[in-house]
Formats: C-alpha cells, sequence, structure tokens
C-alpha cells in the first residue's frame, strides 16, 4: 500500500454517444508528478477521455478513483449517472480543468474568476483567496490585468489567466484539454512555458495536446489512442523514438 | 412656495385651459402613472426570475404551466386582460361579500393585477432567452470547478443573463409606461386619464393631448438615461480593449 492516495485513477471506462462506442476501455493511473500526454487524430477519444475524468461526461462503464475515493454511480433511465454529487463536487475540487477555449467567466474580471472557486467552492476566505491570486498572477506574468475582463483580454493571456484559475484550487491533478489549439501561434509559446514551469515544480498533469514538442519534453508517459483505444503507452523516448504500431508510425509522420 | 404660486399664476394668467386646477390633475396623473407602472414592474422583476429559472426546468409539470402562462398573457392584448380583470371578478360568485371585495371594487388593484401578470410574462421570457444564450464554456467551467447546480445559478447564469437582458429589458420598461395608457379605460386617473378629463372638459384634444404626451416623453427619456447608465456600468466586460 502506498502511503498517500494515488491523485487519480481511471479504470476499464467505456464511452457511448448513441451507437458510436467511442471510448472501448481505457485506463489510466496519475500518481504524484506524473505528466500524462494523450496524443492522437481528431475524433480517437482522447478529449472524451479526458472529460470523462471529471465527469463532464459521464462514463458508461468503469471505476474513477480520486484521492482513493472511488466514485459511486447508479443505473437511472437517462444511463448511469453519479450517486452522490456531493462527492462529484469534492472530487471535482481536486482535479482542475484548463479548456481549450479558456471559458473564463466573462462577466467577472479576471482577479474575480481567479478567487470565484476557492472562495465560494471551497470557502476559502477572501482576502486569503485574493493574495494567492495576485501571487499566482505575477507567476503567470499577468500582475497588470487583474481587473481586465476576459473580452479585454488576447487568447493567450486568457488561457494563462484560466491556468492561474486553476492553480487556484491548489488542485491534486491538472487537466489541460488542448490548451494551445484555439491560440494564434505566437502565442502559443508563453502558454506553454507556464506549463512547463509546472511539469518543471512537479505538477501532476494529464494533458491533450497537438504540440508533439512539447509533449516529448516534459512527459513522463505519453499514450497514443485510436479509435477509443489505448494503442500504444510508454515513455516519451519510445512513444516518438522507436513506435511500435504502424498507425502510431503514419500519425507522428511528418505531413507533406 | 408662496411666491412661486403666485409667479405660475401670473404665468397662466391668459391661460383658460392650462389652470392651477388642471396642472394639478395632470400631477396627480403623473403620481398614479408612476405607482402603477413601478409597482407592476418591481413585482414582476421579482416574479419573472424565478419563472424562468422554471421555464427551463426539464420537469414539464413546472415548464408548461409557465409556458402555458407566458403564451396566454403575450398571445392577448393587455386592453383584454384588464377589462377581464376588472369586470370579470365582479362575476365570481360572492367576491362582494369578502374582504377581497374592498381591494377589488377600486380599479387601481386590478390594474395593478393585469399590468403584473403581463409584465411578468414578457420578463420571463427575457430573462430565459438570456439565461439560455449563456456560454456552455462558461457552464463547463463552473461544472469543473466544483460548482453545485445552485451556485452556479447564482454566481454565473443569473448575473451574466441579467446583464445580457438589460437593454431588452429596458425596451419592455418603457412599453409598459406606454402601455399604462389603457389603464384610463377602467376609470383610472393616470396621465392619459387626466389629458382625457381636461379634453372633455375644454373640448381641446391638441392641449390636452400633447401636453401628456410630452410628459411620457421626458418619462421615456429618463429611463432610457438611467439604462443606457446601467449598461455601462454593468456591460463593461463586454466591450473589447481599448473600449
Amino acid at each position: 500500500m502506498a502511503e498517500t492516495p494515488i491523485p487519480l485513477e481511471v479504470r476499464n471506462i467505456t464511452k457511448r454517444f448513441g451507437d458510436t462506442e467511442v471510448l472501448k476501455g481505457l485506463s489510466l493511473e496519475a500518481h504524484k508528478g506524473d505528466v500524462i500526454t494523450l496524443i492522437g487524430a481528431s475524433g480517437s477519444g482522447k478529449s472524451t477521455f479526458l472529460r470523462c475524468m471529471n465527469l463532464l461526461e459521464q462514463p458508461d462503464e468503469g471505476d474513477l478513483i480520486v484521492h482513493g475515493e472511488t466514485i459511486r454511480f447508479k443505473e437511472t433511465k437517462h444511463g448511469r449517472e453519479p450517486a452522490d454529487w456531493k462527492q462529484v463536487v469534492r472530487m471535482r475540487a481536486r482535479l482542475s480543468m484548463v479548456f481549450q477555449n479558456f471559458n473564463l467567466w466573462a462577466h467577472m474580471t479576471l482577479l474575480e474568476n481567479i478567487i470565484e472557486a476557492p472562495v465560494h467552492v471551497l470557502g476559502k476566505p477572501k482576502k486569503e483567496a485574493i493574495e494567492h491570486a495576485r501571487a499566482l498572477l505575477e507567476r503567470v506574468g499577468l500582475t497588470e490585468r487583474a481587473d481586465a475582463y476576459p473580452a479585454q483580454m488576447s487568447g493567450g493571456q486568457q488561457q494563462r489567466g484560466a491556468i492561474a484559475r486553476a492553480l487556484a484550487m491548489d488542485p491534486e491533478v491538472m487537466l489541460f484539454d488542448e490548451p494551445t489549439s484555439a491560440l494564434d501561434p505566437e502565442l502559443v509559446g508563453d502558454v506553454l512555458k507556464v506549463m512547463r514551469d509546472l511539469a518543471d515544480e512537479g505538477r501532476t498533469m494529464i494533458l491533450v495536446t497537438h504540440e508533439m514538442a512539447f509533449a516529448r519534453d516534459v512527459s513522463s508517459q505519453v499514450i497514443y489512442l485510436h479509435q477509443g483505444v489505448i494503442e500504444e503507452s510508454g515513455p516519451p523516448e519510445a512513444v516518438f523514438d522507436n513506435p511500435r504500431s504502424e498507425r502510431l508510425k503514419q500519425f507522428l509522420a511528418p505531413k507533406h | 412656495m408662496e411666491a412661486l404660486t403666485s409667479r405660475l399664476e401670473a404665468l397662466l394668467a391668459d391661460n383658460s385651459i392650462f389652470t392651477l386646477q388642471t396642472l394639478g390633475y395632470y400631477g396627480e396623473g403623473l403620481v398614479t402613472t408612476v405607482q402603477l407602472v413601478f409597482l407592476s414592474l418591481v413585482i414582476g422583476l421579482v416574479a419573472a426570475v424565478p419563472l424562468a429559472i422554471g421555464r427551463g426546468s426539464r420537469h414539464r409539470w413546472i415548464s408548461l404551466p409557465i409556458f402555458l402562462y407566458c403564451y396566454v398573457f403575450r398571445g392577448t392584448p393587455l386592453l383584454v386582460q384588464l377589462y377581464l380583470i376588472y369586470y370579470g371578478v365582479v362575476f365570481v360568485e360572492g367576491i362582494q361579500d369578502t374582504w377581497l371585495w374592498v381591494i377589488l371594487e377600486k380599479p387601481f388593484v386590478p390594474a395593478l393585477i393585469a399590468f403584473t401578470l403581463n409584465t411578468a410574462a414578457y420578463t420571463t421570457e427575457i430573462f430565459r432567452g438570456a439565461i439560455k444564450a449563456t456560454a456552455r464554456g462558461e457552464i463547463e467551467a463552473a461544472r469543473a470547478y466544483g460548482m453545485s447546480d445552485r451556485l452556479m445559478l447564482r454566481r454565473i447564469v443569473l448575473p451574466s443573463a441579467f446583464r445580457r437582458a438589460l437593454p431588452a429589458y429596458g425596451n419592455e420598461v418603457i412599453f409598459m409606461l406606454h402601455a399604462s395608457a389603457i389603464a384610463s379605460v377602467v376609470t383610472i386617473m393616470d396621465l392619459t386619464g387626466a389629458a382625457r378629463f381636461v379634453y372633455a372638459r375644454f373640448y381641446a384634444p391638441f392641449d390636452a393631448f400633447l401636453f401628456v404626451a410630452a410628459i411620457y416623453l421626458c418619462l421615456t427619456f429618463a429611463i432610457l438615461y438611467f439604462f443606457r447608465w446601467l449598461e455601462r456600468r454593468l456591460l463593461a466586460h463586454l466591450k473589447p480593449a481599448g473600449g
């Protein structure tokens, strides 16, 4: 038995949309300090897999174990649903998500965005939350933009702000869903730099990305998904330099 | 005050229509109109928030009655609703023997009820549209950050929906002000009622109604400016950089 529980464990997740099975029994274990990258073509199910991890999508089968706590499900006529929403709220507070389209709350300033969940979900005192938020803003290089609204910021600034919002929860695991895909090319670098710093400081991260060079650099494990199945998985050197499956070789081949 | 009254009297000296007495009618009419519109808007607004939330409910036994209520009150003329409520209640068996009759006998409360029900129906639809237009991504973020449905409604969905609804709601307020003119047909001495009275007394339609039109215009401007000020304050977040 490990002394501290594993931050996130996923076992045999399946997910169907109508008749199409998009996830066909996927498992994953994120230990403390792991950086796990999910790669694959669009439609391979990598984003859906990530979204199942904090139940933005409800998996049809399989188990989720967050910090040693198994999420309980019940069968309803609409399909499988969590049995205890309080438990879901508790587990979501341990995982924070960074979205492709940032999804900052538009009617709040950046600072308000960052303190919102710590104050109203975790019950942190407001003063403390603001102090923490200011420190995080400095970290992501947005000290001057604390009082700006999301619509007044560039995409790169919004995404760095969204990362600060995620960090404000003191999450055990950070989930990144294609965090640079919606950004102009010249803004990608700043966001990746922030993410690299997080990986370096030992944050547990699971990310879906198309930035292969970045994935190779920071990941401790790379998972290649193809049509809802883990086709190949391993340390980045093995996956990128010696792909075994034909499909992965094709996927990694330079596009002409 | 004395000086002011005599100053006014001097001003109105060669005017047979706008005497201090008729101006008094207009003044009372203004108070009645503002009371009627303001009260119905406030009550309607308070009622519309839960109705708009219920209108989007997954449970049909909550959303369907609200849909029907909105449909009926938006689908029929306010004047007809007013007639039904003012003249209709008289025919409810035994109502004249209850305490309700003390209130319903006079036209003010029936008019207030009709106006309130009407504006609540419109406001419900305005809010419902605004709630439905909440960005999916913002709702997902709220879920992902551990918010319960209640907390999400209170902190994310409603604050952003109210802001979005503001311009449309400003129109509804102006619409209600103008619609309130029909209160005069059930003998309420509102602004239009005062104008009708002056018209009938002096047979001077232009004087009577142009004057009241000017008062309505002033009220409308005040409302417009109020909402413009609110929008400037509350919709700052929608303006792009440098705005």
